[in-house]
């Protein structure tokens, strides 16, 4: 989230679309009714469900699944063409202005520099004109024709309220009053929020999505709001968290992207992650890149890592191609891979093509599995009749499971979706011989750290040299990590102007990122997360419930990253010229004449005020938003493609052009392709989604949950029931080219059969909860169905739509 | 004194110190506590702030458990709610959350390490010590064969590309952190976690 759960309560409008909060985050809708209840503000839903989310809505709009950048792309042009945007923000804040190269095209579908073959781009025409100066041209006026304002009214004028029905299925009369709606937040005193999560997500145009919503966002200058951003909702309680961590292929703690094979010396791959302003006076925070990843390099390899070597650039794991867990998943199929080591994690119902995934997990040779819970993947091997019929003794791959502590038994932090860092203690030791997940990996690493101190073996400087330094090394305390995951200064660090001033002494704990240094003389694990335990002690166990301005920021209830900051880019909430913000009634900073101040932590040089031309986008080398981005893989302005299986034998705004139906740079593998259904076999779009009772395929193992939801349907709209000859309560077979599932059909008015392109499209609703592994009815895992192909930029499964087919079973 | 007393209130007294002989001696008799109304479990508990193990609004928990936390008693949980004083749940959980509990007290949950052999049909209990000792060596053994030093083109590269570890959105921090930590460190670069899905 840019904001934060209680800051809801501070929307006139919110929009949830891409998720269900009602049911799938309940205790943060409550921000929502808060809201509506207190602020007046209206709450609009868009879903192809009518969901308890819509049911409390003052409106909603039904759309067809996988098409929600042609209902976006069709509010930007709404708002574009009805002059609903707020242009002193626009002008200011985002790259409007910028002009854009000569050669960057878009036609029929592909912008410039498509390799089909590659399926990816050359993007070297996705930038901005560069100046004599050596800075980007813009043009304030926003009338250069290649300017990226006009850029986006040009690309979005095909997308007319006529296009959104033809493609979403929406009546054009709901389109419209929904558009109208947004459009109502382009005035600085109203204010519109997005909640959105996997709904938007587990597309293969994922990513788009978003930033076609933080587009709207931007043009209605909602961004840096209180009330405002772009909200992702997220899954699970600490999924923010190991996010920031990056527990992620190719990505170092703090989002820093890792070293590469094109990266072969440290100084390479510090340069190619250092950017160079692309304005005057702009902050340009990453340029800070080589004072983070240095801390990291002194936190992981403490005095081995030192200038002679690099800092240990050697020893950081190179990456020449994917890794993420599809690919993972694929390597394993093709027998490319030995062991797998998990925590916590069910593959096998978690990830699509349940059949894939079986056959992978037979070719490991072996599988280590630390969960509190009996899982599925824990069982591949064995036979559960028509649920997984598999011949144990053909499957050779060892398989250990340790039992590891559940939440309540293990102290420790959990970052929410608003990134609040907090500390929770355990309550109790785990059950049995149960362990901590602290202590499991604790103990492994040190045992085979003295596996290769002992016996030697390839490469072992990086495993003996790693610090390790913790009181029990096989037992570390949370505390102590997380005391290195904030840093400690390793030399004096002095003020630069004033070389005798002595900021932080060697030893202590650092007091945030804005001083690491890139010598060598300081230490940290996460530099995002520095500040969460300073000299003043464990921050996020703060738990002061004062909140003086009202709006629910909380300052000091634990600790939000980067830097206790609770609303990013919040000097966009500001005025430009004058540095007042936006509202006085929801005023996050304001400019004192001197400095920045007020109800939270200035997302900017507290210095630099509004004569100083810095722009509030400090993570950007230009120091603006981008509504034109060149970064993502399918093109600077996100267009729709249709989902892999679609009802549809064409891409609407391009017709004839086999090319684009769905998104041309998704990686799709071999055998995959081919398993996917087309619409004459498969007629049906299907969707996969959650309850309020359950949590993903873990509570199936909880009695009183199991007990409100005990067994696994498919809802249908009454049309389909009625054509299919299906009554409420019959048992349903589901089909798609990769697997089948039963369950019981529920026949429901929430799922309305849409009129698309001209043609009838019927959607089918399948929840996920169910496996056979659990104290709940078995089932039948609901990804058994799914494909197996992903959004390009993230790597996200496309759960969200696909094609089945149903019968009665 | 003669009012009446909960078996609690009674107890709570001997806790402050007196003797019980000599509350007896005071002309006080725990006798009418007998036909008192069964005791208010929560109010002989230990509270514990935690957060909700579910989703991401992360809300704040009060867990309730049996026994002081000493030395030698084992804990255990009794009662799971909503804490009050979180400023994003304000006390309330929802359907999932509210059964926290029943998590925590699985029958499925895992007690003790086992092993399923190549080809084995059931699964069967080793000690600690075994299960670390088979998984070390896996390892060891898959990384001393697998290990890329440099590519082909001569550069240093460090990896390990046949084992790959997924990290559990549902640890701490600290847990993840760490096995980010030790997994670089042995070179893996399949490494991921439930964000991405």
């Amino acid at each position: 989230m840019t904001n934060h759960w209680v800051d809801i309560k501070n929307a006139d409008l919110i929009l949830i679309m891409g998720g269900n909060a009602a049911e799938a985050h309940p205790c943060g809708f409550k921000w929502v009714t808060e809201a509506m209840e207190h602020r007046k503000a209206k709450l609009v839903v868009v879903d192809p469900r009518f969901t308890r989310s819509a049911a409390v809505a003052d409106y909603y709009a039904p759309i067809r699944v996988g098409t929600d950048i042609a209902f976006l792309g069709g509010v930007i042009n709404y708002l574009l063409s009805n002059n609903k945007i707020h242009l002193d923000y626009v002008k200011a804040y985002t790259n409007a202005p910028f002009v854009v190269k000569e050669g960057f095209d878009f036609k029929d579908g592909l912008f410039s520099g498509y390799d089909e073959a590659k399926r990816s781009y050359d993007k070297s025409t996705w930038g901005y004109e560069i100046g004599k100066d050596g800075y980007a041209v813009v043009d304030d006026t926003l009338q250069h024709p290649r300017c990226v304002f006009q850029l986006l009214k040009k690309h979005y004028s095909r997308y007319t309220p006529e296009m959104v029905s033809k493609i979403c299925g929406t009546p054009k009369e709901q389109f419209l009053k929904v558009a109208e709606m947004i459009g109502s937040t382009s005035t600085p005193d109203r204010v519109m929020t997005i909640l959105y999560a996997l709904g938007w997500t587990q597309h293969s145009v994922g990513s788009q999505n978003i930033r076609t919503m933080a587009m709207i966002q931007l043009l209605l200058g909602n961004m840096g709001r209180q009330g405002g951003g772009v909200n992702a909702l997220r899954g699970h309680a600490n999924v923010q968290g190991i996010t920031d961590m990056n527990a992620v292929a190719g990505v170092l703690p703090g989002y820093m992207l890792g070293p590469t094979d094109a990266d072969p010396t440290r100084e390479e791959y510090l340069a190619k992650r250092t950017p160079k302003p692309l304005r005057p006076n702009q902050m340009n925070f990453p340029q800070n890149f080589p004072k983070w990843h240095t801390s990291l390099m002194k936190a992981w390899y403490g005095n081995a890592a030192t200038k002679d070597n690099d800092f240990a650039y050697d020893w950081l794991p190179k990456t020449h191609r994917a890794y993420d867990v599809l690919a993972t998943f694929e390597y394993m199929f093709q027998g490319q891979m030995n062991g797998l080591i998990m925590t916590g994690f069910n593959p096998l119902a978690a990830l699509p093509n349940k059949k894939k995934l079986g056959m992978a997990l037979s070719k490991l040779k072996y599988l280590v599995i630390i969960d509190p819970l009996r899982t599925e993947t824990a069982e591949f091997w064995k036979d559960f009749g028509e649920f997984n019929a598999v011949k144990p003794e053909d499957i050779k791959t060892e398989v250990i499971r340790l039992p590891s502590s559940c939440f309540a038994e293990e102290a420790g932090t959990y970052t929410n979706s608003g990134r609040v860092v907090q500390w929770k203690w355990a309550a109790a030791d785990p059950p049995g011989e149960a362990k901590t997940d602290l202590e499991i990996v604790g103990t492994l690493f040190t045992r085979l750290r003295e596996m290769y101190a002992k016996e030697g073996g390839k490469a072992p400087e990086p495993v003996l040299n790693l610090t390790w330094s913790y009181m029990n090394p096989a037992k570390p305390s949370p505390e102590e990590v997380l005391r290195e995951i904030n840093g400690r200064a390793l030399a004096d660090v002095v003020d630069p102007k004033d070389k005798t001033k002595v900021l932080v002494k060697a030893g202590e704990q650092m007091p945030g990122f804005g001083l690491l240094q890139d010598d060598g003389s300081t230490a940290c694990g996460n530099w995002i997360y520095s500040g969460v335990w300073t000299q003043a002690g464990n921050n996020a166990a703060r738990r002061d419930t004062s909140d003086p301005a009202g709006l629910g920021n909380y300052q000091n209830w634990g600790f939000a990253w980067p830097a206790n900051r609770r609303v990013l880019y919040n000097r966009a909430g500001a005025d430009p010229a004058t540095g007042k913000p936006w509202d006085p009634k929801r005023a996050g900073i304001r400019w004192t004449g001197t400095a920045w101040a007020g109800n939270d932590v200035p997302d900017i040089a507290p210095g630099l005020g509004p004569d100083s031309g810095a722009g509030p986008f400090i993570m950007t080398p230009e120091g603006v938003a981008r509504l034109f981005a060149p970064l993502l893989a399918e093109g600077p302005f996100p267009e729709h493609y249709e989902p892999f299986e679609t009802p549809l034998a064409e891409n609407p705004l391009h017709p004839g052009n086999k090319k684009v139906i769905s998104n041309p740079v998704a990686r799709v593998y071999k055998g995959d392709l081919e398993a996917f259904g087309k619409a004459d076999q498969f007629p049906y779009a299907a969707t996969t989604y959650r309850l309020v009772e359950h949590f993903h395929f873990w509570t199936k193992n909880v009695e009183s949950t199991s007990i409100v939801q005990p067994a696994p349907f498919v809802e249908i709209s009454e049309e389909l029931a009625k054509e299919k000859g299906i009554r409420n309560g019959d048992m349903v077979k589901v089909r798609s080219n990769r697997g089948e599932i039963k369950a019981a059909a529920v026949v429901t008015k929430r799922i309305k059969t849409l009129d698309v392109a001209g043609k009838k499209v019927h959607t089918v609703g399948i929840p996920i909860h169910w496996g056979y592994v659990g104290v709940a009815k078995s089932g039948f895992l609901a990804n058994s169905l799914t494909p197996y192909v992903a959004d390009a930029n993230s790597q996200t499964p496309e759960y969200k739509a696909f094609l089945v087919n149903i019968e009665k079973a | 004194m003669n009012a009446p007393m909960s078996r609690r209130q009674f107890f709570r007294i001997c806790a402050a110190g007196m003797g019980s002989s000599s509350i007896v001696g005071l002309g006080m008799s725990p006798g009418a506590a007998l036909a008192e109304v069964r005791a208010f479990k929560l109010a002989r508990t230990t509270e514990t702030r935690g957060t909700c193990p579910y989703c991401s609004v992360s809300c704040g928990v009060i867990m309730y458990t049996l026994g002081d936390k000493a030395k030698n008693v084992k804990s255990r949980i009794i009662h799971i709610e909503g804490d009050p004083d979180h400023p994003v749940n304000r006390g309330t959980l929802c359907p999932k959350g509210a059964g926290a509990l029943d998590f925590v007290h699985s029958p499925n949950r895992l007690l003790h390490p086992e092993v399923r052999e190549p080809g084995a049909k059931e699964w069967k209990r080793i000690s600690w010590d075994e299960a670390l000792t088979r998984i070390a060596k896996h390892m060891k053994a898959d990384r001393d064969a697998n290990f890329v030093e440099k590519n082909d083109k001569g550069v240093t590269v460090n990896r390990w590309p046949t084992t790959g570890v997924l990290v559990s959105s549902a640890i701490t921090n600290e847990a993840g952190y760490l096995w980010v930590k030790a997994a670089r460190g042995l070179g893996v670069v399949s490494l991921d976690t439930q964000a991405r899905i």
